[in-house]
């Protein structure tokens, strides 16, 4: 399988649109637009799963896709939608870094991510190392959002296509156990479910989500 | 045969966890320290089996999980099996003699993983193995050094003790991945085949001085034997002295002479042997001024292993400048000292402990005249310190005898400044051995000579039973190595020939010599002419004297009759620990342990008498008690500052690390 031929063309485009899609979340400057791009990369993520599972003849992919598809594509986003509509959050969203330095520093990390997987996997099979260079990438993005984001939700966006990262490297290769997308996938949900909880509680506490404001009320200081 | 070590090996780590029951009573406490006691015999025959035979590996059933654990025993390590076999029965057999009702499961439970661990460490063929058996050894001991918390200076002792097994440790862990290199195998096997060179070798004996040194008690790592000797219970220090020190000279050993394989430079010697002379001074020294039994015996270790590295690096030298003949001989000194010293330092060590139970005391100006009361212990201890002052005919001369030869040879390496360093280091060893044996004539004129200083003193008891034969044994053997050097030199011969690539030198039964032609030591001789002596002066005095005995009181130089309150004569008229170190204290002391003294006069018109201060501070404890701690403090200062981070900030710290480690790796495949 190599360039050129449609199994390697189709899972190239439909990472490369995941890595595109993580680029869109750090370039968006209102929350819903953010959540909404968050449900494309997550249907995104599906379809590239179920053309794995199509390619490699793996049906534990299917239920992989279909579990990405509804967890992300469409349950978490619309909890995300309710949460914003719910606390009537300010629709912007609050940088730490500005957009412009944020898309830089992705693209050298993107660039890094490349430099990194290509050497170390050599022998390996062209299109898992072009796709472990991009799950790189989609991780590196996802933490690099969560830190240059002020937000609770944003950050937690944030951790969740890092996680889509993961998944996206786990599809990749041959001969994953189903066990570990599936607990993988649990973990996720559980991560949304308590990411939602302390959104509740710091807006319930301190009428914002910028964690920033959680600062001053860390014990123990020197 | 190594199936049976790897049973010995487990059984004593079983037995560890069966004495938590087996602590609860008497008998079952007894049953530990008998199987012990096996044990250590086990060992000894296994070792003398292991020389005699060949060299054998296993590999265990299990083990890490990149393989399986791998035990081995060769000429070295069967050597060393001696001193650790012999030390460990007559510890164990000492405290099964010492059992007298149910011991504190913390001081029983440790006892055998102690041991299992100097077992394993001794017949690891692992780097693994190796440090898996070395942090279990630490660490028992760690336990049964801290066993009495209760006491300040126990805790500051185990505590020190404890810092230093985590730096050994990790020294040791450092040698390992640097010898290792990128090939992360750590099998000896595997490590043999790519000897480290240049500034790898340097930085892996470094790290090995380091790690095993600190072990050991080589300076200026050796502040840790005189803190926590005395705190450990007697047996415990028995062991951790005669065979624990061992253990990490025979790592030094395994790593010098095995690991880094035989083509290294003279030089490579030369750091163990500065090393060596400066813990022999310092201990030696050190010895002539403690006040406390224990502190005093462990001082006297750092002097011994001192001079034990003076071989080893010796031995290395030689190899290095191709002269296998005296590196058999520096080598056969090294291994022959490790041996004496084993069961002489048991010895004394268990004679102090019988002291301490007898008379309730470690301090010496608390002590005195016990050979009346304790003469079985008195007999043994003066066959012990004999052979720590290397008097011949006993072990201790024989085999510092070898060194003084092959030191004296040490001109034939032709460089000029070795030449003049060996120089210096024999006149420092001879000054070592000298000092060693002032030392011990003050440890056991002021302990068993003399008037008792208290009257717990004047009421001592000796030994009896288990403990009594505890020290006999040791004391006959220490006679008989001293007898026998040439067997044991003779049976050492194919670890010599593992370690220099040469024989052994020549021996015989009843003799040993330096080289062919060169000088030769009867033991057997030099007992006899010291017995004709001996005899001789007696028969004398005897044929001098007039007939009829009559036993009067000890004449106290001049001093008057004690008053009626003082039934044990004036504590003032006999010379006290402090007093006996006086004269050392005034003249090396100043130099080497920033000994100061000062006399403080009351005011004019006051009638408070004047004070006399002397004291004296060990440099490297006060290098060690200074700056480090607040290097530790201000790290810790600085390690603080994280935590004012905010959650964002704290994730970029993770994220940059990752940044970082994808761009070394990025930056690796790219050349």
């Amino acid at each position: 399988m190599s360039f050129g031929q449609l199994p390697y063309d189709l899972s190239h485009l439909l990472g490369g649109s995941v890595l595109l899609l993580s680029f869109l979340l750090l370039y968006q400057r209102r929350i819903g637009a953010v959540i909404n791009a968050f449900a494309t990369q997550g249907t995104l993520l599906a379809l590239a799963a179920a053309w794995q599972g199509w390619v490699q003849g793996a049906p534990g992919l299917y239920l992989t896709a279909l579990l990405a598809f509804a967890a992300k594509g469409v349950l978490i986003p619309l909890a995300l939608h309710h949460i914003v509509r719910r606390l009537d959050l300010h629709r912007t969203v609050e940088t730490a870094l500005s957009i412009g330095p944020s898309l830089m520093a992705g693209v050298a990390l993107v660039g890094l991510a490349i430099l990194a997987v290509l050497p170390a996997t050599e022998g390996a099979g062209a299109l898992a190392r072009e796709d472990l260079a991009l799950a790189l990438s989609v991780v590196l993005l996802g933490m690099l959002m969560m830190i240059t984001r002020r937000n609770a939700i944003s950050q937690v966006i944030g951790l969740l296509s890092l996680e889509n990262g993961l998944i996206l490297a786990a599809i990749g290769v041959a001969g994953m156990p189903l066990v570990v997308e599936l607990s993988t996938a649990a973990l996720v949900l559980m991560v949304a479910v308590v990411a939602a909880v302390f959104a509740f509680q710091i807006r319930e506490r301190f009428d914002t989500l910028d964690t920033a404001s959680l600062e001053e009320h860390r014990g123990e200081r020197r | 045969m190594l199936t049976f070590f790897a049973l010995l090996v487990g059984a004593l780590a079983a037995l560890g966890a069966a004495s938590v029951a087996l602590a609860r009573s008497a008998a079952g406490s007894r049953a530990v320290y008998a199987a012990c006691c096996a044990a250590g015999v086990l060992l000894v025959a296994g070792g003398v089996a292991g020389l005699l035979g060949g060299p054998a590996v296993l590999d265990l059933p299990f083990g890490p999980p990149w393989g399986a654990a791998r035990l081995a025993i060769d000429q070295l390590s069967a050597w060393f099996l001696l001193p650790l076999g012999a030390s460990v029965a007559a510890a164990s057999l000492y405290a099964w003699g010492g059992v007298r009702g149910a011991v504190a499961p913390r001081l029983l439970v440790p006892w055998p993983i102690f041991l299992a661990g100097m077992a394993l460490v001794v017949l690891a063929a692992d780097g693994f193995t190796l440090l898996l058996g070395f942090e279990a050894m630490s660490l028992a001991s760690w336990a049964l050094v801290a066993h009495d918390h209760a006491a300040a200076e126990n805790r500051r002792a185990a505590r020190i003790y404890l810092g230093f097994a985590g730096f050994g440790g990790l020294a040791l862990v450092a040698a390992f991945g640097l010898l290792a290199g990128g090939a992360g195998e750590v099998a000896f096997a595997v490590l043999r085949d790519a000897p480290p060179e240049g500034w790898r070798a340097a930085a892996v004996l470094a790290l090995v001085l380091a790690g095993a040194g600190s072990k050991a008690g080589l300076f200026p790592l050796h502040v840790w034997l005189p803190l926590a000797h005395p705190a450990a219970p007697s047996h415990v220090s028995a062991v951790m002295s005669g065979a624990m020190t061992k253990v990490a000279l025979y790592v030094l050993a395994r790593f010098a002479f095995d690991l880094m394989g035989p083509a290294q430079p003279v030089w490579l010697g030369a750091p163990l042997i500065a090393l060596g002379a400066a813990s022999a001074v310092i201990g030696a020294l050190r010895a002539n001024l403690e006040d406390d039994t224990k502190t005093l015996l462990a001082c006297s270790t750092v002097e011994n292993v001192g001079l034990i590295a003076i071989g080893l690096g010796l031995a290395l030298a030689f190899r290095g400048a191709d002269l296998p003949a005296l590196a058999a001989l520096a080598a056969g000194a090294a291994l022959l000292h490790a041996l004496n010293h084993a069961v002489f330092k048991t010895l004394l060590f268990l004679a102090a402990g019988a002291v301490l139970h007898g008379a309730l005391s470690r301090r010496l100006d608390r002590l005195g005249g016990l050979i009346h009361r304790m003469p079985v212990t008195a007999w043994a201890a003066l066959v012990g310190i004999a052979a720590a002052a290397s008097l011949p005919p006993l072990s201790g001369f024989a085999s510092e005898w070898l060194l003084l030869q092959a030191l004296l040879a040490a001109w034939r390496v032709g460089d000029l400044a070795f030449q003049m360093g060996v120089a210096a280091v024999t006149a420092l060893a001879a000054l070592a051995v000298a000092l060693a044996a002032a030392a011990m004539v003050r440890f056991w004129g002021l302990v068993f000579l003399g008037r008792p200083r208290t009257p717990r003193a004047a009421g001592a008891e000796d030994v009896g039973g288990a403990a009594r034969w505890a020290l006999l044994l040791p004391a006959g053997l220490t006679v008989l190595l001293g007898l026998l050097p040439g067997v044991m030199l003779d049976l050492a011969e194919p670890a010599l020939r593992q370690m220099a690539g040469a024989a052994a030198p020549r021996t015989g039964l009843l003799m040993v010599g330096a080289a062919e032609g060169g000088a030769r030591y009867w033991p057997a001789f030099a007992a006899l002419l010291v017995a004709a002596a001996v005899g001789g002066v007696a028969w004398w005095v005897r044929r001098r004297a007039p007939a009829g005995v009559a036993r009067g009181p000890a004449w106290d130089c001049g001093y008057i009759a004690p008053p009626a309150h003082l039934p044990f004569g004036d504590p003032a008229t006999q010379p006290s620990a402090a007093g006996f170190g006086q004269p050392l204290r005034r003249m090396l002391g100043a130099g080497l342990l920033a000994a100061r003294e000062e006399v403080r006069m009351p005011p004019p018109g006051s009638t408070l008498p004047a004070v006399l201060e002397a004291g004296y501070r060990d440099p490297a404890l006060a290098a060690l008690e200074g700056p480090l701690p607040r290097w530790r403090d201000a790290l810790a200062a600085q390690a603080e500052r994280l935590r004012d981070l905010s959650i964002r900030q704290c994730l970029g710290l993770t994220f940059g690390t990752v940044v970082l480690m994808l761009a070394l790796l990025a930056w690796m495949g790219a050349r």
